[in-house]
């Protein structure tokens, strides 16, 4: 069907793609093919440039005589004379297999590490079609990560998607490190691969997480994605695709457990930008595009579970808000979509409280499915709901204390500042190397909240005080 | 039939489609994707795809049905779960696997199952639109109403009592143009209300068991409420609670665009949870639509008008319906992203010119009315949608469009839930419209105090908010015993009244009548308190009573005890604080 008009280097015979000599316009990553005529909606595109290089693309918008292709590389040394663009009759897809374990990729699937390319008959899509949601299975498997703050007061799930909102400067990537070390499930051996997805991230940030995968001997159950912020940025709109449909395989056809790390999401969100603005769309907020929302539903979506299956993809995105503004337009919409969020503390940093992150900012929407009796221990809710609001309760004593003086305080409240003291310093607290069982975390939290009268614990139900509650004799 | 002209994500040009009407549903492609046409220039035609059009082409085939986007209403709709259109997730499943893929048509109603029809009507009566013919026992909680569809009126010229499937016919009625078969099942265009005879005011309240709404901001049986509230401030919870105890007869919980697990969380609990009144399943009065973030955004956009449609079939049937929609933020989205792909000019923050009318009409599809029916049945529908403003702020078009049409407020607050006060209502800003309307029926069903009662307990939480003011500047040390007894009561209002926990199996729900004791032994408290510290006692005094600590855990009191329960609170209450400060 396709006919190219003007100085086709092949001719056309059945099936076989046309070389289309009829770019008319490049902008930012963006080509205007003329002349094609059924170009398909998503469809893949190869661009040979004049010097004999190859970049791939995909179709933006198809109408009878133009094409709006994406370029996933720089348009650098395009031309409209001699550039050629073939279109190839197939949406992006990626080959898988479990060979890809222990590999590194680029932004586009292809190895950067040396290694060979991946053969395998099994070809995903990589724009995943949407989980029924009937399919799906609630999440409810408690992941310790070892950290008391994110174990007892916002628990993972295994199939959660929880994301990081953190700040320029704060340590979400050793935090990141940690957690990916540290996760495991209580009393499971079920095997469990780490998916890295690195969008626009620098080398040395690269280089931390590749070396630190190394050192722990996790590199060979963990399958990296990485484009760098040398690399195009057109380019990380895939990188994410390539590692959610690596993570579906490995889940869903494997049986693994998956724990994709997708970092950094505002790098991906600009990219977004960027060629939203390229093709003169009309800008939402900020100048992001007005399906900002539905596109990253798209991929924190594909986290989950499935009825039946045994693999499950938990998804923990790392993105840096832009003057940790939370109500930046990409921490905001993330919210909408993820299960809640663990949010990292200037304030804390400055404290030199490691891990930082703001408890009272930070929120597990799937923990009550994950905690409690069976899964980690009946007294849970209750703790950590003390804990919660004596926190809150001690950060506004420590406010006005500020103002009137602590003398002027009445005797609770003096407990209360002393709470959130305590609450920062021993609980949220902890090395950057040291993995506390739950356990040993909701002991640490009851010690905290022994400093308080038994009348004061309204959250906690009686049996539980009576079981747990160890207050100090009172002081003279 | 026509052909593809132009593919940019869910919007897709055709042309050659002669004679296509607005909103006429066409299907796109080899692969027969649904869409609906939103545009009409000349021969070209604009359609919104709802499904994804990756590898659409050019000149691909367009076919138009000719009909506008309907569901089906008939029995089979309880129990249903279905997409933005209309189409069964459970069928989906069983035909596609795990995952959407496209092109698939499901019919929305199970058309093999046999239904056992009792006739009501018989033949040679004269039959008007929504006259029942019969009913279905629909599931043991509904009795189905076989209704005459809008529109056709005659004689009734067959109609046996049997078995019967949705397909099959049940008998027919002779109108002027001649016979018309009468089945099961009739359709009905979304985008258009069902007609009615007539609106009726809101004079009945939707009690929800939750003390934060019913005692303080209650929305009426047939009203609208507004949920804004900032992420994680607890809106889809408060949703929830609503869709399991609210004493509505039918629920339809609509989540437009929300999370994939969230919706399992409700797909796989409110088949477990009990309906209060009959102990059976909750799901055999609820219909769940589930369009998730990540479906198609043009079938997010139709999700409402879907589930609105399917509610007021029930009303019609004489029900109180309570629509939840979760979130009407996410449909407004939906709009903005289609309205940005047909290059419209945009309003405020990019969203169509028309966001204003489409969200005011939506919501004016609520009501209590009486029915289009020969026998004038009431039914009502009431709407409650989620919004969800960016970055909590309620300025944003989506929120003040709401706010412009909805009587009740519900003002979800970040700090309140930063602190585990759940439900987070503002107590503050939140506001009812229809506390004076419903006035009557307080009275006259709970107690004639119940007025006095509610004021009083605002004014104790409102003069908290002037006294937290002081003591932010002078520290609570400052204030004199009279006005520390305020605060002291405010913080048991807050702490063992508005504070409820949707976990804990007896808080979940509290009855009108247990809400009204509770409220009374706070505020009676409260007065003795103040009596006591006009004789001389200090609230630290009051607060080391075991009575007072009692009091704070009422909340614990089983529904089935809790008359006696509190008639001994209240009398012990009342003897621990009079010993207090007389002899001093």
């Amino acid at each position: 069907m396709a006919t190219a008009k003007r100085a086709p280097k092949e001719e056309v015979v059945g099936d076989v793609p046309v070389d289309y000599r009829t770019i008319d316009r490049v902008t930012g990553p963006l080509l205007f093919v003329r002349e094609i005529e059924r170009a398909a909606y998503g469809e893949m595109v190869e661009v040979a440039l004049p010097n004999g290089e190859r970049r791939l693309g995909q179709v933006l918008d198809s109408r009878k005589g133009l094409a709006i292709v994406q370029v996933f590389g720089p348009t650098m040394g395009m031309n409209v004379t001699a550039t050629t663009v073939k279109f190839l009759g197939e949406v992006a897809t990626l080959p898988v297999s479990d060979q890809m374990l222990g590999r590194v990729f680029n932004g586009l699937g292809e190895p950067r590490d040396g290694g060979p390319k991946i053969v395998s008959d099994r070809r995903l899509e990589i724009v995943g079609n949407a989980m029924n949601p009937y399919s799906r299975e609630e999440p409810s498997e408690f992941i310790q990560t070892g950290l008391s703050n994110i174990d007892v007061m916002n628990t993972l799930v295994r199939g959660q998607k929880l994301p990081i909102f953190s700040g320029a400067g704060l340590p979400h990537n050793l935090l990141a490190a940690q957690i990916v070390r540290q996760a495991k499930l209580r009393n499971s051996s079920d095997s469990f691969a780490v998916i890295f997805a690195a969008m626009g991230i620098t080398s040395e940030e690269a280089n931390f997480f590749l070396k630190e995968f190394e050192s722990t001997g996790a590199l060979e159950r963990t399958v990296v994605f990485m484009n760098l912020s040398s690399d195009p940025s057109a380019e990380r709109i895939i990188t994410p695709r390539m590692a959610l449909t690596t993570a579906e395989y490995l889940a869903y056809e494997k049986d693994m457990h998956i724990l994709v790390v997708m970092t950094d999401m505002t790098n991906y969100c600009e990219a977004l930008r960027e060629v939203a603005a390229a093709r003169e769309e009309v800008p939402g907020r900020r100048g992001y595009p007005g399906y900002m929302y539905t596109d990253l539903a798209t991929l924190y979506e594909r986290a989950g579970k499935i009825h039946g299956r045994k693999g499950s993809i938990t998804q923990l995105p790392i993105l840096t808000m832009p003057a940790d503004d939370i109500t930046h337009p990409i921490p905001d919409l993330t919210g909408y979509i993820t299960e809640g969020q663990i949010v990292a503390s200037r304030e804390l940093q400055r404290r030199g409280v490691y891990p930082p992150i703001d408890v009272l900012t930070s929120l597990s929407r799937l923990m009550n499915q994950g905690i409690g009796k069976g899964r980690t221990r009946e007294d849970h809710r209750g703790v950590a709901d003390q804990l919660y609001a004596s926190y809150a309760t001690g950060k506004d004593q420590r406010a006005l204390s500020a103002i009137v003086g602590e003398e002027a305080l009445t005797a609770t409240d003096r407990i209360y500042l002393r709470i959130a003291e305590r609450f920062e310093n021993e609980f949220v607290n902890q090395r950057p190397d040291e993995d506390r069982s739950i356990d040993e975390s909701l002991a640490i939290a009851w010690g905290i909240l022994s400093e308080l009268p038994e009348s004061e614990l309204k959250r906690i139900k009686p049996e539980y005080i009576r079981q747990y509650y160890r207050p100090k004799p009172p002081a003279a | 039939m026509g052909v593809v002209a132009r593919v940019s994500g869910p919007v897709v040009d055709a042309e050659g489609l002669t004679g296509a009407k607005m909103y006429d549903v066409v299907r796109v492609g080899e692969l027969g994707l649904v869409g609906e046409i939103i545009r009409l220039v000349g021969d070209q035609c604009t359609v919104q795809v709802y499904e994804d059009t990756t590898g659409l082409r050019p000149g691909d085939k367009v076919e138009n049905t000719g009909q506008a986007l309907s569901v089906e209403l008939g029995p089979g709709l309880l129990t249903s779960i279905y997409d933005g259109i209309q189409r069964p997730l459970e069928v989906l499943k069983r035909n596609l696997g795990d995952f959407i893929t496209r092109g698939f048509v499901a019919a929305p109603l199970d058309e093999k199952k046999v239904w056992a029809f009792t006739a009501t009507a018989k033949v040679g009566d004269e039959v008007t639109p929504g006259a029942v013919l019969g009913t279905v026992q629909e599931t043991p909680l509904i009795l189905h109403k076989i209704m005459v569809p809008p529109g056709v009126r005659g004689t009734l010229a067959a109609l046996a009592s049997g078995s019967y499937t949705i397909r099959d016919p049940i008998g027919s009625v002779t109108t002027a143009d001649g016979p018309r078969p009468l089945g099961l099942t009739q359709k009905w265009v979304v985008r258009i209300p069902r007609p009615v005879q007539q609106k009726l005011a809101p004079t009945i309240p939707l009690i929800t068991g939750q003390r934060v709404i019913d005692t303080f901001f209650p929305v009426a049986k047939g009203g609208t409420a507004a949920i804004p509230g900032p992420f994680g401030s607890g809106k889809t919870v408060t949703q929830q609670q609503l869709a399991k105890w609210a004493d509505s007869d039918v629920v339809v919980y609509v989540g437009c665009g929300e999370r994939g697990n969230e919706m399992t969380e409700v797909l796989a609990t409110f088949p477990n949870l009990q309906d209060p009144k009959s102990g059976r399943p909750l799901m055999e009065r609820t219909i769940l639509i589930a369009n998730t973030s990540n479906m198609p955004v043009a079938a997010r956009e139709a999700s409402v008008y879907t589930g609105i449609t399917i509610a007021e079939y029930y009303r019609d049937m004489g029900y109180d319906v309570a629509l939840m929609a979760d979130s009407t933020s996410r449909w407004a989205e939906a709009m903005r992203e289609i309205s940005g792909r047909l290059e419209e000019m945009p309003g405020e923050e990019g969203y169509p010119a028309y966001l204003g009318r489409r969200v005011a009409e939506f919501y004016e599809r609520a009501g209590r009315v009486v029915t289009l029916s020969p026998d004038a049945r009431t039914g009502s529908v009431t709407v409650v949608g989620a919004v969800s403003p960016p970055g909590g702020d309620f300025s944003e078009p989506v929120s003040q469009n709401t706010l412009r049409v909805t009587r009740v407020f519900w003002a979800l607050d970040a700090a309140l839930a930063s602190r585990r006060h759940f439900p987070s209502i503002n107590w503050l800003n939140s506001y009812s419209l229809y506390a004076a309307d419903l006035d009557g029926w307080y009275r006259q069903q709970i107690a004639p105090d119940w007025m006095a009662l509610r004021q009083k307990a605002v004014q104790t939480l409102q003069q908290e908010a002037e006294l937290q003011e002081i003591v932010q500047l002078v520290g609570v040390d400052a204030l004199p015993e009279r006005e520390k007894a305020v605060l002291d009561v405010a913080r048991m209002l807050r702490e063992d009244y508005l504070q409820q926990s949707a976990y804990d199996d007896i808080d979940t729900y509290t009855s009108i009548g247990k809400q009204y004791r509770m409220l009374r032994a706070i505020l009676s408290f409260g007065e003795k308190e103040q009596e006591a510290v006009g004789r001389g006692a200090t609230v630290q005094q009051v607060q080391k009573l075991a009575v007072r600590e009692r009091l704070s855990r009422m909340k614990s009191i089983s529904e089935s005890e809790y008359v006696a329960a509190f008639d001994r609170l209240e009398l012990e209450m009342g003897e621990a604080v009079a010993a207090l400060g007389g002899s001093a």
